[in-house]
């Protein structure tokens, strides 16, 4: 059965993964740079949590793993869209490509 | 019984269909808020594995963070900050960007493939199989105590680190 098996996980999250660094590539703001990462965190706590099932011998390490990426995840897309804010408000645009005042 | 393994199954490809069907959006929709939904989509599919993963309590907070706090907060971010017409004239910037993007993702993914399939796993012999919220919480408050505190410290430097960054950015209040 799929659903009890760790490379099914697995590859799920490197699907998830993949997504997040395509996305992060291809979307031209800084928002949809920030939701990409967002599915690059969760692949990585999927795997946390799919390790933590089937391999680890500890069933708690793992799911506190998984709630400290949350954590993080949310405390990073505030400072986040904070920054974004302020750049939008210094710039008039989320266009990283715009955004080169530090480059030269 | 059987019946009850086939809608197992059938309840973790749903969740699977969820996943990448939001993800797709995400990745490549025209507006930014359509991105949004298709990240809460695809998150509310994650939770879904975490309870197939034996962790309801994850599931929730995975719900209640992800789907409840992050996403709202970029829909915020998206709805004070540019117009639409901003966002959307490089949306779909240039073939040279998409041929990039999906190299870089397509590479990583073969890699990767490549070691799931050729890893073997072996399991852990003892241990115990008890995934309740009591266990978690004995485990989070004596052994993992340390991380737990940093991250209450990290989480409250962040919201104040937040303000204070939003604040700088409104007119005429620029350092």
């Amino acid at each position: 059965m799929i659903s009890d098996n760790l490379s099914t996980y697995l590859i799920i999250s490197l699907l998830l993964f993949c997504l997040g660094i395509y996305g992060m590539i291809r979307h031209r703001s800084f928002i949809g740079m920030l939701i990409s990462s967002e599915f690059i965190l969760n692949g990585a706590s999927l795997n946390f949590m799919a390790f933590n099932r089937f391999v680890a011998p500890n069933p708690a390490v793992g799911q506190i793993f998984a709630l400290f990426i949350m954590g993080l995840a949310a405390a990073e897309s505030a400072v986040i869209v904070s920054i974004v804010l302020m750049v939008y408000n210094r710039y008039r645009s989320i266009d990283p490509d715009k955004v080169h005042d530090l480059k030269h | 019984m059987i019946g009850y393994r086939l809608l197992t199954e059938a309840v973790f490809v749903i969740f699977i269909i969820f996943i990448f069907s939001g993800g797709l959006v995400a990745v490549s929709a025209r507006y930014l808020m359509n991105a949004v939904l298709g990240l809460a989509l695809s998150l509310l599919g994650v939770a879904g594995l975490y309870f197939q993963l034996g962790s309801p309590f994850l599931a929730l907070m995975q719900t209640l963070i992800y789907v409840g706090a992050v996403c709202v907060i970029i829909a915020f971010g998206i709805m004070v900050g540019p117009k639409p017409k901003h966002v959307e004239e490089k949306r779909l910037m240039g073939r040279r960007n998409i041929i990039l993007a999906s190299s870089a993702a397509a590479s990583g993914f073969i890699l990767f493939l490549v070691t799931i399939i050729d890893a073997a796993w072996i399991p852990a012999r003892s241990g115990t199989r008890d995934f309740s919220v009591t266990f978690l919480g004995e485990n989070l408050l004596n052994q993992f105590c340390l991380p737990f505190e940093l991250i209450s410290l990290l989480l409250l430097t962040a919201i104040v680190g937040a303000l204070i960054i939003a604040n700088i950015g409104r007119e005429g209040n620029s350092p």
